[in-house]
């Protein structure tokens, strides 16, 4: 194994000059002592490696690769915000320690998988699995399989895609069934013995959400215009359709993408929602569930994320428009900034007080910051082929 | 697909016995073949953004998976006629718009083959630019 200093001194020096540096680092390199909270994890998704980084300095700390196939990918944090357990494409479950730059436990625990979540009390992990469909449950510190829920649905022994799992309070897990139109809530107090209830919901939803405080459920549909939400305080009352209609019965557009969804929706009691097949944020207070507003932006939103003060929401598009983005102003509830950062944007992260989000460029294989106050452009770092950016103030919220 | 016949009993028997006599590469190279440039662009395309519900190495993901195994017992009609209008139903986009059916059917016969690696991005293509 290489170190820290090694590594990011290979980087930057070539090859012509490494050796003398790796021999500098050999003599004085020590174990640094720093803390994790301004860091982060960027995948690579062609590469198949991710990237450490911080967000101080706005530098690369290390390289760390083979973990398989990320082309779709995503992770959440342990508790203590060491580790990053990333959920590849392939099944692949990899255990990465972020201070020391290494993998440190790896499984692959499904043919084709989405993502994953953390329990509250962070000692296991869960993933969600479209190939098979269903849930695995993995003992945080060893990646020990626990138990597993399939799902199960219909007549004839199917199973259903996995999409939307989250984690609650209570060590409890939600998730959404595409092919079976149903929500699933699974408590895992015991984590070797499921308990799951069942609840009927819209057709074919494709990713969902949960607030901030635990408390709302909202699963976008592909399959109608409307979105499925279960009140997580009040379970009994069943799954309610918000936004019935939205689309008005026109001929939806084209999704090139589907959109993402997470707790970051939420922005001064309301919910910014991506339309399906059309290029608007739907706005819906939360409790009463009325539409407040609907705000055209320029193509098929994939993820609307409000920066973490709130007060406004940014947005990037499906091919082939990514290579834009938008801001919404959460009082005026309209686009008031358009912006091309590069191309094809696949994802983007605030820091974690939202003065700064990073936005990766994935055709330019980099990652661009920019300051949310005055929208300039104030860094970028060169990533290979960038997806999904996460830093580690994930590792304290619910749904991350 | 060729028409070797007026009438359609024949033509559908016809490009049967195309399809079973073909081997996977002389499919893949028969008929309208883009420019260097747009191949590099379509399989840029094909890769990571249908890549995103198909998966980069096609192995599926939402969408099912296009490698030619998958594909095999699949006629190339419905395979087109799923790119280029889209599946009713499911999540699968139409490309009209994104592509010409020309380069749809070469896009499929390229799948039903063994679809080429991404070699990246043309270079050129400024920010936010369509592809067509």
């Amino acid at each position: 194994m290489i170190g820290y200093c090694q590594r990011k001194l290979l980087r930057i020096a070539g090859v012509a000059s490494a050796a003398l540096l790796l021999a500098a680092c050999a003599t004085t390199e020590a174990p640094v002592v720093r803390g994790t909270g301004d860091l982060g994890v960027i995948i690579e998704r062609a590469t198949g490696q991710v990237t450490v980084v911080e967000s101080t300095g706005r530098t690369a700390l290390a390289e760390v690769p083979g973990l398989g196939d990320l082309s779709h990918a995503s992770l959440v944090y342990s508790r203590d915000a060491r580790y990053a357990y990333v959920f590849g494409r392939d099944g692949g479950l990899t255990k990465v320690d972020i201070l020391a730059g290494e993998i440190v436990g790896r499984v692959i625990q499904a043919g084709n998988a989405i993502g994953g979540a953390i329990s509250q009390d962070g000692r296991f992990v869960v993933a969600q699995n479209y190939e098979p469909g269903g849930i695995r449950v993995f003992d945080a510190e060893t990646l020990e399989l626990l138990s597993e829920v399939p799902t199960v649905w219909g007549d004839h022994g199917q199973r259903a895609k996995v999409v939307g799992l989250r984690d609650l309070p209570g060590n409890r897990f939600i998730y959404s069934l595409f092919e079976a139109g149903e929500i699933w809530l699974t408590d895992l107090s015991d984590p070797t013995n499921p308990q799951t209830q069942r609840f009927p919901a819209g057709r074919q939803p494709y990713d969902a959400l949960i607030t901030p405080d635990g408390r709302y459920y909202i699963a976008g549909l592909f399959g109608e215009d409307g979105m499925s939400m279960l009140d997580l305080w009040q379970p009994e009352l069943g799954v309610r359709t918000i936004l019935p209609g939205y689309g008005r019965g026109e001929e939806p557009l084209p999704v090139f993408k589907m959109p993402h969804l997470r707790g970051w929706a939420i922005a001064g009691g309301k919910a910014y929602l991506p339309a399906i097949g059309r290029h608007e944020v739907l706005v819906v207070e939360l409790g009463s569930w009325e539409e407040v507003g609907r705000i055209p932006v320029r193509s098929q939103p994939v993820f609307v994320m409000s920066r973490p003060d709130g007060r406004e929401v940014w947005v990037n598009f499906a091919f082939p428009d990514n290579g834009w983005m938008q801001v919404i102003d959460t009082l005026e509830n309209e686009v008031v900034h358009s912006f091309q950062p590069g191309r094809a944007v696949l994802h983007m992260e605030f820091t974690p007080k939202g003065e700064e989000i990073w936005i990766s460029a994935r055709d330019d294989d980099k990652v661009v910051m920019y300051d949310t106050r005055t929208r300039e452009r104030i860094g970028e770092l060169p990533v290979v082929s960038p997806s999904g950016i996460f830093f580690t103030h994930r590792a304290h919220r619910v749904g991350f | 697909m060729r028409v070797i016949s007026s009438t359609n009993g024949l033509v559908a028997v016809a490009a049967g016995l195309f399809v079973a006599l073909s081997s996977k590469s002389v499919l893949a190279e028969e008929g309208f073949v883009p420019t260097p440039e747009r191949i590099k662009e379509l399989v840029h395309m094909v890769r990571q953004d249908c890549g995103s519900c198909h998966g980069l190495t096609l192995k599926g993901g939402l969408g099912p998976a296009l490698t030619p195994d998958a594909l095999q017992d699949k006629p190339y009609e419905g395979l087109l006629a799923t790119l280029y209008r889209g599946r009713p139903g499911t999540p699968m986009p139409p490309f009209m718009g994104i592509l010409t059916e020309e380069e749809s059917s070469w896009i499929v016969r390229q799948l039903m083959a063994g679809f080429p690696e991404d070699g990246g991005p043309l270079p050129v293509a400024a920010p936010g630019v369509r592809v067509r």
